[in-house]
């Protein structure tokens, strides 16, 4: 920092995340799939020009593609070096889950931002679109053993030559989905932000001077770095155990381990994942890149005062072989990433729950319930609803868990009931807390939520969920109990049904005026539940939280 | 149709009511302030109004407040009932299953009702607007019943899909209405005919649990009237920036949420416009945030939604004020990497900055204005405390600023304003680049005490083209009660596609909704020249969830085409984002009607400096201030004593009352015909 000022260097971070924010709000406002639009499933940057290295992000990306996106840069720094060079006004699109993290339906726009004829750094736009094939609608396949079965793999390609659109991948893209005018609009939400980004960044640039800029960005990682040591340094030294565990892999039902070994040593941290499960013929395998961008996530929601760049990173050490789920590669199906990762950020919370009780964090409710109803409207077009659902967060030292909140993984609002009412032949009959579904504790879980819907249309309709917590349910910290399971049923002539695969089921057929109902977990507690104060026991029995037979 | 009047504005803030006082045939205007009486309001409300004589005598009176603002962030409304659809008791707390912070899952939410005050009634409409099961209206009196055993004192109604079909809701409200012993009951689609039901549900519980708060607060201030034998108009500033009726005040108290900083802003546009400068940023600077919002072309940005705090959501058209933590209590910091913040947190105004010597030892954005003499260490505004600490300020400045970044005092106490400047333009780049706007053609409004002392950053900072500090920055939301029209906004869910738009029949619903606007605001016993209704849609492409606002080029009673529609949202979307997507349907999701009622022009020459002011006069004496890594000579005046035309040359200080401008070097101010100052480049 010896070059620049610290006013300067305070003032330009400023700047600089300002711009990836109003690249983020572009998107939000512009796309078309309520993915993006309502629930951000979306993030931007400023990447490093060479490494990929995440530079600058924006505060509302969604948390794990802040982890995630260098590593989708990175595959592009590959691709120009080996193949095909790069042009000014080239902008590159892919998905590939195993150069770039996350799974399918995320679809990266890579830019470099030319300064002078050299790249300064790169510009980069994620986002999750709706449909991109597969065997099921919305990509989330639960009995997928491949990635073909999960929807089409575009590796990284010239959407853009020198500022001219490639209409043949476009072409491509539009042929390969149930959803042409969905994408079409997501991806032009896409290129505003990257266009909006583009524009700003240079008139940045061009008012400080390229050395400037650089040396901020230096700085800003340096920065990130000392205050993640810092963090570091204050655990006390040792290995801390913790594991827990997924359902299923929706093929096979067995139960996968994420065992982790975390090793504090002065100011560095280790993080060994080693003794996990083995990959999986299911869709809840995950690639290298996602499992860093997670421990990423974790650590970041526990060091909130530690800026978003790769800076965090330096002190950390990863063990996350091929031989386990968590560092697969093509083409073990990734769709059901959600569900590794959120376990993965529990298991990070239990272990630094040891090293530091006073702020241990009990488990949040770690699924998200991928659910997807779909059918034909009496016109013969087809209907696709598909969204996540919230659970509840986990009992922390300053208060209860958050009810019905969303994933950490994430920022995303719920689409309204109303919204979906509008769109699609379902009607919802019950959207409401779940009573007896958090983890008792001197502060207890957050509530999970009970979603009940009734099929309207006539034709009935196919229904696919991906989800979790089935059979180990969110764990309690300090003393606190657990949450309740995550539980998935619907209407048949006989009555009502579960999956044999607890949360993952698909090809279900509903008639009309059949429904369907999930209930969704609550969050760990924390601490012992007989410190919990009498007022705020009468108060939970007052509300229907908690019914008094479930309190002995 | 006007008649000549009194009329006095009344601003009730935390510690001071400011009041302006016009005779519309004098042409006299007046400003007063006394201390405010917090819990009991109407005392100082009262005894500020005698200040212009009897009360028998005045014309009318318009109030902007922040009791409404105050009870939902101080949790102090009433102990509301919400009935709702089968299904759906829970929507209020389940919120749109967000978290307090993107990062930290820590963080608690209190729903205005708990559960048990929420109940469930047999009824259900579907999207399309079918009745599937009509309201059991015995068991919506259950439901009142039981609420009002718990101690309910003021009840919602919200049904899910009612924005598409209200008859069950209407009828729930006709069967409790029945039973129900006060006025506080409102149904949704009455006040949000909008779908999203958690934002719906939101609004009409708020303002349910603003209604016995907001009635019982007029209540005090219309009996203390009667009490003054007051025969005039009393009428209430909305968060829209304009004026209603205190009875609809009472129905619709949602509307005043922020009231106060609505009428700050239209006051700000109003003298701004007179003064030749249509385009505004407003900029107010208080203890522990910077307010900002955009006024292009003399019209005030509305928001249709606000956040008040986490979950607590208010969707009505308020005037846009974007609020970042930036104050004069700011607190300045170096983090463990030696990184310099200013902010987000705040020592208020208690205890306040170091210099206050209230108990607070870190340094704030306002110790590096005293460090540099930019505040008069003597005369500290508001009146409050006889003089500032200034060796405290310099000590913790140095300490814990200076000493970690090796930088000298001064150099350290200029780090800190400059950080703090770069928030400041950050938040007007928001409102202005963000939004396609250009500052270069714009000009900075500062209103409140803090704006002016850093005015002349913005325009550096930003390429703003100059700023225009009011004659009485501390009296602007008074100021704006007086200029304020009268106004009335409504908004109805259609959901067309404009394919096959029968202009006809959306001519004839914009008539309707046109005419209950304009009969609203007809009503509301304001003197008004003229009602203009204004029609804006909400459209997007279909697929689209987010939509864009397009105002239409149409007067009530034309007729409409899709053509006109068509050519109206293109141009909205141009604007908004870079690329149109030809063949894509589009769709009209809300039509947005506003009657505005326009008041009689004020005459901004009543506020000007007497003809006898005389710019020798106006000198008060020199000081040295630190500009730019270095101590200035800078000429100190009495900004209110400098006749009309003077010019003073930077680096100097205007003192009054209750503001200080800073000019930096290389700006000068010039004194309009109104007495405002107009800051440029020399």
């Amino acid at each position: 920092m010896s070059t620049l000022d610290p006013v300067t260097f305070s003032i330009l971070t400023g700047r600089l995340e300002q711009i990836a924010d109003e690249m983020d709000a572009t998107l939000y406002r512009s796309a078309f799939n309520p993915i993006i639009a309502e629930a951000r499933d979306a993030c931007h940057g400023l990447y490093h020009a060479e490494t990929g290295a995440t530079l600058v992000q924006g505060a509302k990306g969604l948390p794990i593609f802040v982890g995630a996106m260098a590593f989708a840069v990175k595959a592009v720094i590959d691709k120009v070096s080996t193949q095909g060079g790069l042009d000014e006004g080239d902008t590159f699109i892919f998905n590939d889950p195993y150069a770039g993290g996350t799974h399918l339906n995320d679809f990266r726009l890579v830019r470099p931002l030319m300064r002078g004829g050299k790249i300064f750094a790169w510009l980069a736009s994620v986002g999750h679109w709706l449909d991109i094939g597969g065997n099921v609608p919305g990509g989330y396949n639960p009995r997928a053993t491949e990635c073909f079965q999960e929807g089409v793999l575009i590796p990284p390609v010239k959407l853009f030559r020198k500022g001219v659109l490639q209409q043949d991948i476009v072409d491509i893209l539009q042929s390969n989905t149930r959803l042409p005018r969905s994408n079409w609009g997501d991806l032009n939400g896409q290129l505003n932000a990257l266009d909006l980004g583009e524009r700003r960044f240079h008139a940045l640039i061009d008012e400080y001077g390229d050395g400037v800029v650089t040396a901020t960005l230096q700085a800003a990682s340096a920065r990130a770095e000392a205050l993640m040591r810092q963090e570091i340094r204050a655990l006390p030294d040792g290995v801390y155990s913790f594991e827990d565990y997924l359902d299923n892999d929706g093929i096979l039902d067995e139960r996968l381990t994420i065992a982790l070994e975390l090793t504090i040593a002065g100011e560095m941290m280790t993080l060994d994942f080693s003794r996990s499960s083995p990959p999986c013929r299911g869709p809840v395998n995950i690639a290298r890149s996602t499992a860093v961008a997670c421990c990423y996530v974790a650590l970041k929601h526990m060091f909130t005062n530690v800026p978003a760049n790769a800076g965090v990173l330096n002190p950390i050490t990863f063990d996350i072989p091929e031989t386990t789920f968590l560092g697969v590669t093509a083409p073990r199906p990734v769709a059901g990433y959600t569900e590794t990762i959120l376990r993965m950020i529990g298991v990070i919370f239990g272990a630094l729950a040891k090293a530091d009780p006073a702020r241990a964090t009990a488990a949040p409710f770690g699924t998200i319930n991928a659910l997807s109803i779909a059918g034909h409207r009496a016109s013969g077009e087809r209907w696709v609803m598909f969204s996540f659902f919230g659970g509840g967060l986990g009992g922390n030292p300053l208060s209860d868990g958050l009810n019905h909140a969303n994933n950490p993984i994430s920022t995303a609002t719920i689409p309204p009931a109303e919204v979906m009412e509008a769109s699609y032949p379902v009607m919802f009959t019950q959207w409401g807390l779940r009573p007896d579904s958090a983890g008792a504790g001197e502060h207890r879980g957050g509530l999970g939520a009970v979603y009940e819907i009734e099929v309207l249309s006539g034709g009935g309709a196919d229904v696919s969920l991906l989800g979790e917590r089935g059979r180990f349910a969110p764990f309690g910290v300090n003393g606190g109990g657990a949450g309740a399971l995550n539980r998935f049923q619907w209407q048949t002539v006989e009555g009502w049904k579960e999956p044999p695969m607890a949360s993952k089921v698909t090809g279900v057929k509903l008639k009309q005026g059949q429904r369907l109902r999930l209930e969704t977990p609550g969050g760990g507690g924390w601490g012992d539940p007989g410190k919990r104060s009498p007022e705020a026991i009468v108060r939970d029995v007052a509300q229907g939280f908690v019914t008094p037979g479930e309190l002995t | 149709m006007s008649k000549l009047s009194t009329i006095v504005g009344v601003d009730v803030g935390g510690t001071f009511t400011d009041l302006a006082f016009f005779d519309e045939a004098t042409r006299q205007f007046r400003t007063a302030k006394v201390p405010s009486n917090r819990g009991d309001e109407a005392v100082g409300f009262i005894e500020g109004l005698k200040q212009f004589g009897p009360l028998a005598s005045l014309g009318s009176i318009v109030h902007g407040t922040t009791v409404g603002t105050n009870a939902l962030l101080e949790r102090k409304g009433a102990k509301i009932g919400i009935i709702t659809t089968p299904g759906f008791r829970d929507a209020l707390e389940m919120r749109r299953r967000d978290r307090p912070n993107t990062w930290g899952l820590w963080g608690d939410f209190k729903p205005i009702a708990t559960r048990e005050f929420r109940l469930e009634v047999p009824e259900r409409t579907l999207a399309d607007g079918t009745i599937r099961q009509a309201v059991e209206t015995d068991a919506v009196q259950a439901a009142c019943r039981e609420l009002l055993a718990k101690g309910a004192e003021a009840l919602a109604i919200v049904f899910i899909n009612s924005y598409a079909n209200p008859a069950n809701e209407r009828a729930a409200y006709e069967a409790a209405k029945a039973i129900w012993p006060n006025p506080h009951i409102a149904y949704s689609a009455q006040i949000l005919p909008e779908f999203r039901e958690f934002e719906r549900t939101s609004t009409v519980a708020i303002n349910a649990y603003l209604q016995p708060v907001v009635a019982n607060y007029l209540g005090k201030l219309e009996e203390g009237l009667k009490e003054e034998a007051f025969p005039g108009s009393f009428h209430i500033v909305q968060s829209n920036g304009g004026i209603m009726s205190t009875a609809l005040a009472r129905k619709f108290p949602v509307r005043t949420a922020l009231s106060g900083p609505a009428a700050g802003v239209i006051a700000a546009a109003a003298i701004a416009k007179a003064a030749g400068y249509p385009d505004i940023i407003t900029a107010d600077l208080g203890g522990t945030s910077f307010d900002v919002s955009v006024v292009a072309n003399g019209e005030a940005a509305l928001a249709a939604q606000t956040t008040i705090d986490f979950g607590l959501v208010v969707r009505t058209p308020m005037i846009e004020i974007t609020t970042i933590g930036a104050g004069g209590g700011s607190i300045a910091h170096v983090d463990g990497s030696g990184f310099l913040a200013v902010g987000p947190e705040s020592a208020g105004s208690r205890p306040g900055p170091v210099a206050y010597a209230q108990g607070n030892t870190r340094p704030t954005l306002t110790d590096a204005n005293i460090v540099l003499g930019r505040i008069n260490a003597e005369k500290p505004i508001g009146g409050k405390l006889k003089r500032l600490d200034v060796e405290a300020a310099r000590a913790a400045i140095l300490a814990q600023i200076g000493t970690p970044l090796g930088l000298s005092l001064e150099a350290a106490a200029e780090a800190i304003i400059r950080v703090a400047n770069a928030k400041m333009a950050g938040a007007i780049r928001l409102v202005s680049v963000e939004r396609g706007h250009d500052p270069a053609k714009f000009t900075a409004v500062p209103f409140g005490g803090g704006g002016a002392l850093h005015v002349g950053a913005l325009i550096n900072e930003v390429g703003l083209k100059s700023a225009l500090i009011p004659r009485y920055p501390g009296i602007t939301s008074a100021l704006g009660c007086i200029i304020a029209d009268a106004r009335h906004d409504q908004v109805s869910t259609l959901n067309l596609m404009l394919d096959s738009l029968d202009g006809e029949a959306l001519g004839k619903r914009m008539a309707d909704a046109g005419q209950e606007a304009h009969s609203i605001v007809a009503g509301s016993g304001l003197t008004v020249e003229r009602i203009d209704v204004l029609y804006e849609l909400d459209m997007h492409y279909q697929g689209q969830t987010h939509t864009v606002s397009v105002p239409l080029p149409v007067v009530m009673g034309e007729p409409v085409t899709e053509s006109i529609v068509r050519a109206a949202f293109e141009t909205a979307y141009a604007k908004a984002f870079s690329r149109l997507l030809p063949g894509i349907p589009v769709r009209i999701v809300n039509l947005r009607t506003a009657a505005v009622g326009r008041r009689p022009a004020f005459d901004m020459a009543a506020l000007a400096p007497a003809s006898s002011a005389n710019i020798g006069k106006a000198f008060v004496g020199r000081r040295d201030v630190w500009f730019d890594g270095a101590w200035h000579d800078a000429g100190i005046w009495d900004r209110l004593a400098l006749p009309v035309g003077a010019v003073v040359k930077g680096p100097a200080i205007l003192e009054q009352g209750d503001a200080t401008t800073v000019i930096d070097p290389g700006l000068e101010a010039r004194v309009d015909r109104f007495g405002n100052l107009i800051v440029e480049r020399a």
